[in-house]
């Protein structure tokens, strides 16, 4: 049931609108709206009722364990939100003077503190929306930091294959050309293949390490030198951060610019699919250019800080200050896990992936790169089930729904056949990845008996197997009344 | 350990399992020389009662105002139901919707979202979100240059709000593309049809025209629709949401309509929180569909041939696409258009105009009360929606740190960005402020604009020097 | 018959089929719609466009994947099937009866480059392991 479907003309919430007779006087006729708006007429508790029957529909980290490999889906605190929505905070007009928000300043600031000292950057903007934007503004600062220099025929940017599609794209949007690299058998960047693309009209290298396939990039100071040897610089994705907190640091690494995903990292929730945040974290050399507007503190008072501060800045990304009810959680977050908590996340993400590497290793599973530590995740392929039941990764994913778990990514990264990428976090109990572990090995076998079963699933869930080829073909993105075609 | 739940029994099993006698062993792979990662400066752990007493004291500090600031970001009654269902933990706590099945939750709502906010503008297709407004005008810029194909050139009034006009500027110079100012009429405040004719002939690839525009004024839209579709420029529309509740909608502008509309969704349910997170929203003509960023929620049906949701023409996207993607865009800002879906369902379509028209008569009203202070008048004649430019007879600044010490946010200072202006400010009453309110403000007003322009017992007379 | 002998292919994955009148006909492979799974869109290149060799001219979309579709020869663009635009599924359907569009070719000496369909075979067998 849609919500129209529920309306009634002339059901009123007399309580959610302002008295009725106000006259828009003001407004010439030829700028009024004449077509009716096409929302429902319901009660507040039709609302609410419809809306809490849709939420139940959804599975959740607060509901089922989701090991979504590459999102990390760990435990969102309620703390957090209840911190983040003071009603102080909630009201504060992004238009407000500093002088009125000190309190909230001085989070943002040691926030950008905290994010600091984590990846050993120089200095921090929270401006980006996304981890996306923080890409953009990553590639943005390099092509500013070569044109500053004059170092203009720098048109390309190098990307793994295994890279997430963002970063290729992101580069795109900065106005370079894209050049793949190709990955090793072992999973790591194949260095012959980088030092052939290196040269004098590389920008850049973006790399994710731990890498999207769940292994850490041990050639890693080796590619510094290849990169920064030809004169381009070293972008780091963020995206699994969480493996190597406290562990080691992009800084130490060699990367000169970061995105961190607060959203993944830093936990704050991911709501369906936003609203996340991407600060970006830079080294000394590009630290002029870093997006607008970066928290200030001069004697013991914060400040925006904003053109006239950076007049080399890329510019700003989104109208105020970027998601900052996200960077307040993540601040809560952060504070509450001190430095020794920081340390324990990598090392518990990372103690659980590996043991339920090596429990579904045990159960029959083949693990991609068997010979390598998982990171924070791992990938299992089923290339050999699937030619031998016909089963494949989509279907063995949507079995687990069956079972109350949330699949992991599934054909993500492309390099690997019939893959799943999982990263069970480090707030998961061994008790839950072992429930997992034994609804894995059943799938398996009901595979090899049963293949129909697990092709055909799910087959609890509020809807079966939903038709994507139908919904490509025949778009219907919106709900019309039946007597009301536009 | 915060959020940890392992015993020293699950360790001492776990790392059995695995075959190593230590956590730190995991992390053999990692070259020795890198190996632990600084982490200078962090401060130690905070429980839960120690955070709260910490953030709460700060919020404190901090306080409330009387606001009248807008310029982008307005102060609206949200209904109490439409956080406490978006924080639902199955809205809060999920991931987007790729596996459908598991997500018919936020599918569905992203699809009723869809079906409200196409109905608001009257275009055929939006999104499920993008970042905010001013990213969402970026996008909508790329977009027309994409489906133009023959010019990289795009005409923005001075009109659009100055710091959209800046994220413009950054997210779109990379790509080769032109921005080109069309000035405004300084005693109506809106872009003048005629002011276009230099322009005429040349190739653009679209021409924004916002509605009301940064001044709180209404341009000739259907005018300025019709010069873009003469040229075979696109339209991309501006719009504020709850002024499309009174507002003709982008898509019924004039002979046509605008190709593609876009806009800050925060007037729909989300609290001004400092600056974010809001949402922006992108609607378009079916046949642009396909270069259209972002995520798109549609019906389809199941094995059983029940109805269901999916996300569908993924193939745009990065995840698919890679470098030839409509935009980088994965993470959007799904949550709040949760809210934004229950905020437009409670009030429905009459209520939703009834906050627009009572944002109107307050903005009237205060722009009235205000204007009775001696020497302070509108800075411009055309039409407003919820906002109006006040010019001052006095520096807008000092004026408008007496008013904070009064615990009055009094508008916002355009002696920055619109220097010709004078001593203007940008103010706004939503339908949250009351008779109350405005007195006050006007009260205070009075006063301090009283003392700076009326010459003190033993004040220096004009044109003597200090 | 998965990849017919009497066309030509190339390798990423058109087949080119030469008419008596001296245009050649575009579509994609057998072998290229069963890597791409249920086609949903497919974008023409507009009659009467030049295309030089190798260039991008149409596009073919399916629910998880998207691929261009090159000019296999250079020269102009004649025809473009508006069958598969309106019923993408065709592709899937009858691979070689679907075709997208037609082009004359400025250069005939392009044909010889392509690949015969033993060559084909064995690229696409290749692409399989």
């Amino acid at each position: 049931m849609l919500i129209f479907e529920l309306s009634r003309p002339g059901r009123r919430n007399a309580a959610q609108a302002p008295a009725a007779g106000v006259e828009a006087s003001g407004i010439p006729a030829r700028c009024l709206r004449t077509q009716p708006l096409l929302l429902p007429e319901v009660s507040e508790l039709d609302a609410v009722r419809h809306y809490t029957a849709l939420s139940q529909k959804n599975y959740s980290i607060d509901t089922h364990f989701y090991p979504l490999g590459s999102c990390t889906m760990k435990y969102n605190p309620r703390v957090c939100n209840e911190l983040a929505m003071l009603p102080q905070f909630r009201a504060r007009h992004p238009g407000a003077p500093d002088d009125t928000g000190q309190g909230f300043l001085a989070c943002l600031f040691e926030l950008q503190e905290m994010l600091k000292s984590v990846t050993g950057m120089t200095q921090v903007s929270l401006a980006p929306m996304a981890g996306a934007q923080g890409e953009f503004a990553g590639v943005a600062m390099i092509r500013a930091y070569h044109d500053s220099r004059g170092d203009a025929p720098r048109g390309e940017i190098l990307v793994p294959d295994a890279a997430h599609g963002t970063n290729p794209a992101s580069a795109v949007m900065c106005g370079y050309t894209v050049r793949e690299i190709a990955t090793d058998a072992d999973g790591n960047v194949e260095v012959a293949a980088l030092k052939a693309a290196v040269g004098p009209r590389t920008a850049g290298l973006m790399l994710t390490n731990p890498s999207t396939l769940g292994v850490f990039e041990r050639h890693i100071l080796e590619i510094r030198d290849i990169v920064h040897g030809a004169g381009g610089l070293l972008y780091y994705d963020g995206a699994n951060l969480n493996a190597i907190l406290g562990r080691v640091t992009p800084a130490d690494m060699g990367f000169d610019v970061i995105h961190i995903n607060l959203h993944k990292t830093f936990s704050t929730p991911h709501g369906g699919g936003g609203p996340g945040a991407g600060p970006v974290g830079v080294n000394a050399r590009l630290a002029p250019f870093l997006p607008l507007p970066v928290v200030g503190r001069a004697k013991d008072e914060y400040r925006l800080l904003g053109e006239r501060d950076l007049p080399l800045s890329i510019g700003r990304l989104g109208a105020h200050l970027g998601n900052a009810g996200v960077l307040l959680r993540a601040y809560v977050y952060m504070r509450m896990l001190g430095a020794r908590g920081m340390q324990r996340v990598a090392d518990f993400a990372t103690l659980n992936a590996n043991y339920l590497m090596a429990e579904l290793a045990k159960a029959g599973f083949e693990v991609a790169f068997p010979r390598r530590r998982a990171s924070h995740e791992f990938i299992v392929t089923l290339k050999h089930l699937k030619e031998k039941t016909g089963v494949t990764a989509m279907d063995v994913a949507k079995r687990l729904l069956d079972k109350g778990f949330h699949a992991p990514t599934t054909y993500f990264p492309l390099l690997v056949p019939e893959c799943l990428l999982i990263e069970p976090t480090e707030t998961e109990s061994k008790q839950t990845l072992d429930a997992f572990a034994a609804a894995m090995k059943e799938i398996l076998e009901e595979a090899r008996r049963d293949p129909q079963r697990v092709k055909s699933a799910p087959h609890a869930t509020p809807v079966r197997r939903l038709d994507e080829v139908k919904a490509a073909r025949e778009l219907d993105l919106a709900w019309r009344p039946v007597n009301r075609e536009r | 350990m915060p959020f940890i739940p392992h015993t020293d029994e699950d360790i001492r099993e776990m790392l059995a399992a695995i075959g190593v006698a230590s956590i730190e062993r995991l992390f053999d792979e990692i070259p020795r020389e890198l190996r632990g990662g600084a982490l200078a400066g962090f401060p130690p752990a905070l429980g839960e009662m120690e955070i709260a007493r910490l953030m709460r004291g700060r919020a404190e500090r901090d306080g409330t105002y009387l606001n009248f600031i807008g310029a982008g970001a307005y102060e609206h009654h949200i209904p109490a139901a439409v956080w406490q269902v978006a924080t639902r933990g199955e809205f809060y706590s999920a991931y987007t919707p790729y596996q459908a099945e598991a997500s018919q939750g936020t599918l569905q709502l992203l699809y009723e979202y869809q079906t409200m906010m196409a109905s608001l503008v009257e275009l055929d297709v939006t999104n499920a979100s993008l970042y905010d407004g001013a990213s969402a005008l970026a996008e909508a810029v790329l977009m027309a240059v994409r489906a133009h194909r023959s010019s990289r050139k795009v005409l923005v009034p001075l009109t659009v709000h100055p710091a959209w006009r800046k994220v413009v500027r950054t997210l779109v110079r990379n790509q080769g593309i032109e921005l080109v100012e069309v000035p405004y009429c300084s005693e109506s405040g809106h872009t003048l049809p005629g002011a276009l004719a230099r322009f005429e002939g040349r190739d653009f690839a679209a021409l924004v025209i916002p509605q009301p525009n940064f001044f709180g004024v209404l341009e000739p839209v259907d005018e300025l629709t019709d010069w873009a579709r003469a040229g075979g420029a696109l339209a991309i529309a501006t719009v504020n949401p709850t002024a499309l509740a009174l507002l003709k909608p982008p898509g019924k502008w004039g002979g046509r309509g605008a190709d593609i509309a876009v806009g800050d969704g925060q007037p729909l349910g989300a609290p001004l929180a400092g600056g974010g997170p809001y949402f922006g929203f992108m609607a378009c003509r079916r046949d642009l569909v396909r270069q259209m960023p972002g995520r798109i929620a549609g019906a389809t049906v199941d094995a059983e041939g029940r109805r269901g949701y999916v996300l569908t023409l993924q193939a745009r996207e990065q995840h698919i696409r890679r470098s030839r993607a409509t935009s980088n865009i994965c993470t959007n800002q799904g949550l709040m258009v949760a809210a934004a879906t229950i905020y437009m369902a409670l009030p429905g379509p009459d209520g939703l105009a009834a906050v627009a028209r009572a944002c109107h008569a307050n903005t009237l009203a205060l722009v009235s009360r205000l204007t009775a202070v001696g020497g302070v008048a509108r800075a411009f004649s055309g039409a407003i929606f919820h906002e109006a430019v006040i010019r001052l007879p006095v520096p807008a600044a000092p004026v408008l740190n007496a008013l904070k010490a009064q615990g009055i946010l009094g508008g916002l200072n355009l002696a920055h960005d619109y220097s010709g202006l004078g001593h203007a400010l940008l103010v706004c009453a939503t339908e949250a402020r009351s008779e109350e309110d405005l007195a006050r403000y006007a009260e205070h007003l009075a006063r301090i604009v009283g003392r700076r322009t009326r010459p003190a017992a033993g004040a220096l007379k004009p044109g003597s020097k200090t | 018959m998965t990849t017919p002998d009497d066309l030509k292919y190339t390798k990423s994955h058109e087949w080119v089929r030469q008419e008596a009148d001296g245009t050649v006909t575009v579509g994609i492979t057998f072998h290229a719609q069963e890597q791409l799974g249920d086609v949903v869109f497919i974008q023409n290149p507009e009659v009467g466009r030049r295309v030089r060799q190798g260039e991008e001219c149409a596009v073919i979309e399916s629910v998880k994947a998207a691929a261009d579709i090159y000019a296999p020869v250079s020269g102009e663009v004649i025809a473009a099937s508006q069958e598969v635009v309106d019923k993408p599924e065709r592709v899937n359907q009858d691979p070689y009866a679907a075709w997208l569009f037609r082009i004359k070719p400025g250069d005939r000496s392009e044909l010889g480059g392509l690949l015969d369909a033993a060559a084909y075979r064995e690229l696409a067998e290749s692409e399989k392991r």
